[in-house]
């Protein structure tokens, strides 16, 4: 199933009610979610992403905009007319409850036509359990679970009711990091398994970046480029997007133009042709460094980190904000590390620049 | 590990001294004066020993209705009270605006002095030789005729009783389920909408298991105040409780210590000792019953 959001807002009332007026949660919110992939809604805490899923959901209700389920205009529809799945972040697994019963908790509330036996529930929640294998723990109660298994829990309930959505909100914020390694693989896999369109929400770049067949970038409500995660890593349309994606996070620099060269310091660092004369920011990113002796760069160099298959060198530059700068280069290249400086040539496809409102500018 | 557990008593003996002298030895000594026969405060003696006070106590009539009275007012106001303050609760929790003020009101009488409630209790029911009382008059208005709330039948006192307890006891419990009811998980309420819950099965299979320890503490400590119930039947009969037949248990207890009828310490004590039992015995099943009900 298809989901087309159109021009979907949402509007708080400002908490502060002297200072009056609105908080934008959502602005204008664009987007259609192609049948069966897996979406990742990216953004830092705030951002809005969370309302725009709970009003996907149903949970809340748009100040503006349309929702659509196919062809199918939901937006007046209640969460249980849409038939939506949704995953909480805390995972909301009722604590009084044994997990068979929390997984049958939805299928009970079916009536007329679809009301089910218990034999029926019961086949229907084993199902779901086997999809994300805790068919053994079916007897226990959400506290002697793992976190692990609880949101294997949760996610068998938001199934089981075969949902045309999934709805999964910080799937993972909750897991330790092994385990969120683990868990986000097997988020993958039950969503390639099912082929429900699955959308969900997570502040953590690397994850969204891993499993998503497409990422849609957030900040204060408002979407800044929606992509393949390759894609959008290697094309940011604006410094946000740029600084938000990569780990490490890509190294920014004052730099000019002057009569087609970019300029960081007084260094010439590449051609830039076509590219209007003055002051722009410059986005580097950690693989976008060459180590060359006669490099257009230099820099201070301060230490190596070694990774095994690739070295982190860590310089510094005067015009780099922070003053330092990460690159990643492959263990093969020896850096001396008798001399203080370290100079670099760079890829022109992992440079960036960035007007003064933090727009890209395209090289040539 | 010895020397800790010896800090440990240590750290324990002043509370421990102090319900030693004050309740601990209080118990003993009931226990002991409700087997002397006859005991005398003055003489300081008693005729011998035995279970005699107690074949006394359970063959006195006006201990047989207070025990009836008692009994009557825990089984009406008990279950009465705690579900109308669920219901206030509810009500109180899903209401956005003047909730505040709603409180304040339901939570009045909690801070109001029994015997000023009384008081206004005696407006609303009690016959003068100028006024019938307001209910009356409302009584009166329908076509009804006037009933004798505080002087009258067993039943129309029973009533006023009953209702002055559920009353006095209520803001406690509203309280109490108000703050237990808005601090469950409202991402519960939101996973059920999700599914379609309607209101009603959102209420008993999550609302009420979420809440049931903060319910049957209120419903434990219900039944133990309302067997220990006393005062507030004083404050609208007076302290001839026997003659107006609204005796209760305490009542009979301090009516045997200090009353008209005072100075059997002995007949106290074993009247204390049978009500001691029998709260304990209904507070042993109602910790049985909430095991199997109660989620924590």
């Amino acid at each position: 199933m298809k989901v087309v959001l159109e021009e979907l807002t949402k509007k708080f009332p400002n908490r502060n009610k002297k200072a009056g007026g609105e908080v934008v949660a959502v602005d204008h919110f664009c987007f259609e979610v192609p049948d069966g992939e897996l979406v990742g809604l990216l953004g830092p805490s705030g951002c809005g992403k969370s309302t725009a899923l709970f009003m996907i959901c149903g949970l809340q209700k748009p100040t503006e905009g349309r929702i659509f389920f196919g062809d199918k205009d939901v937006t007046d529809l209640p969460p249980e007319e849409r038939g939506v799945g949704i995953v909480f972040q805390n995972y909301a697994l009722y604590p009084h409850l044994n997990v068979l019963k929390n997984i049958t908790f939805p299928l009970e509330n079916l009536k007329g036509e679809d009301k089910l036996t218990k034999e029926q529930m019961r086949e229907k929640a084993y199902e779901a359990a086997k999809l994300v294998q805790i068919e053994e723990l079916m007897e226990r109660k959400p506290s002697e679970l793992s976190g692990g298994q609880q949101q294997r829990v949760a996610i068998a309930r938001a199934l089981v009711k075969r949902p045309k959505v999934l709805l999964l909100d910080e799937p993972l914020s909750n897991l330790d990091a092994r385990l969120r390694l683990q868990t986000r693989e097997e988020i993958r896999r039950i969503q390639q398994e099912t082929g429900i369109t699955t959308i969900f929400v997570t502040h953590d770049q690397e994850e969204a970046m891993s499993i998503t067949d497409r990422i849609v970038v957030m900040k204060d409500g408002r979407v800044h480029q929606i992509g393949k995660p390759q894609d959008v890593y290697d094309d940011p349309v604006d410094l946000f997007v740029a600084k938000f994606l990569g780990t490490p996070p890509i190294n920014i620099f004052e730099s000019r133009v002057s009569s087609g060269k970019l300029l960081i310091g007084d260094e010439e660092v590449l051609d830039v042709k076509g590219v209007k004369d003055g002051d722009y920011t410059a986005g580097i990113r950690p693989e976008g460094f060459i180590l060359d002796e006669k490099g257009a760069l230099s820099c201070d160099l301060n230490r190596v980190e070694v990774m095994g298959r690739d070295v982190s060198v860590v310089s510094e530059n005067d015009a780099c904000s922070g003053r330092t700068l990460r690159s990643i280069i492959q263990a093969e290249n020896k850096v001396d590390l008798s001399k203080k400086k370290v100079r670099f040539n760079l890829k022109k496809n992992k440079v960036f620049i960035f007007d003064s409102d933090g727009q890209r500018v395209r090289i040539g | 590990m010895e020397k800790d557990q010896y800090k440990g008593w240590l750290y324990l003996l002043p509370a421990a001294l102090f319900l030693a002298a004050f309740l601990v030895y209080p118990l003993v000594d009931v226990f002991v004066y409700s087997m002397e026969e006859g005991y005398n405060f003055a003489s300081q003696k008693s005729y011998g020993t035995g279970l005699y006070n107690f074949s006394y106590v359970l063959h006195d009539p006006y201990f047989l209705q207070a025990v009836k009275n008692t009994f009557v007012m825990v089984v009406i106001t008990v279950p009465l009270s705690t579900g109308i303050a669920l219901l206030i609760s509810v009500g109180l929790c899903s209401i956005e605006p003047l909730r505040k003020l709603f409180q304040t009101v339901y939570f009045l009488p909690y801070v109001t002095n029994t015997l000023a409630v009384g008081l206004v209790f005696m407006v609303l029911f009690k016959k003068t030789a100028y006024s019938d009382g307001l209910i009356n008059m409302l009584i009166n208005f329908f076509g009804g005729e006037s009933v004798d709330f505080i002087d009258g039948p067993h039943a129309a006192k029973m009533f006023v009783m009953c209702l002055y307890i559920i009353w006095v006891v209520m803001p406690f419990k509203i309280l109490l389920l108000t703050s237990a009811i808005s601090s469950v998980d409202p991402n519960y309420y939101n996973a059920a909408r999700v599914d379609g819950t309607p209101p009603f099965r959102i209420f008993y299979k999550i609302t009420l298991p979420m809440i049931s320890p903060t319910l049957f503490y209120l419903i434990i400590t219900g039944f133990i105040g309302a067997f220990k119930e006393y005062s507030n039947a004083v404050a609208l009969f007076g302290t001839d409780l026997n003659s107006a037949g609204m005796n209760t248990i305490v009542g009979y207890v301090y009516d045997m210590l200090y009353g008209d009828s005072g100075g059997y310490p002995s007949y106290a004590s074993a009247a204390a000792i049978i009500l001691f039992t029998i709260v304990l015995t209904i507070t042993y099943l109602n910790l049985t019953v909430s095991k199997k009900h109660t989620y924590y």
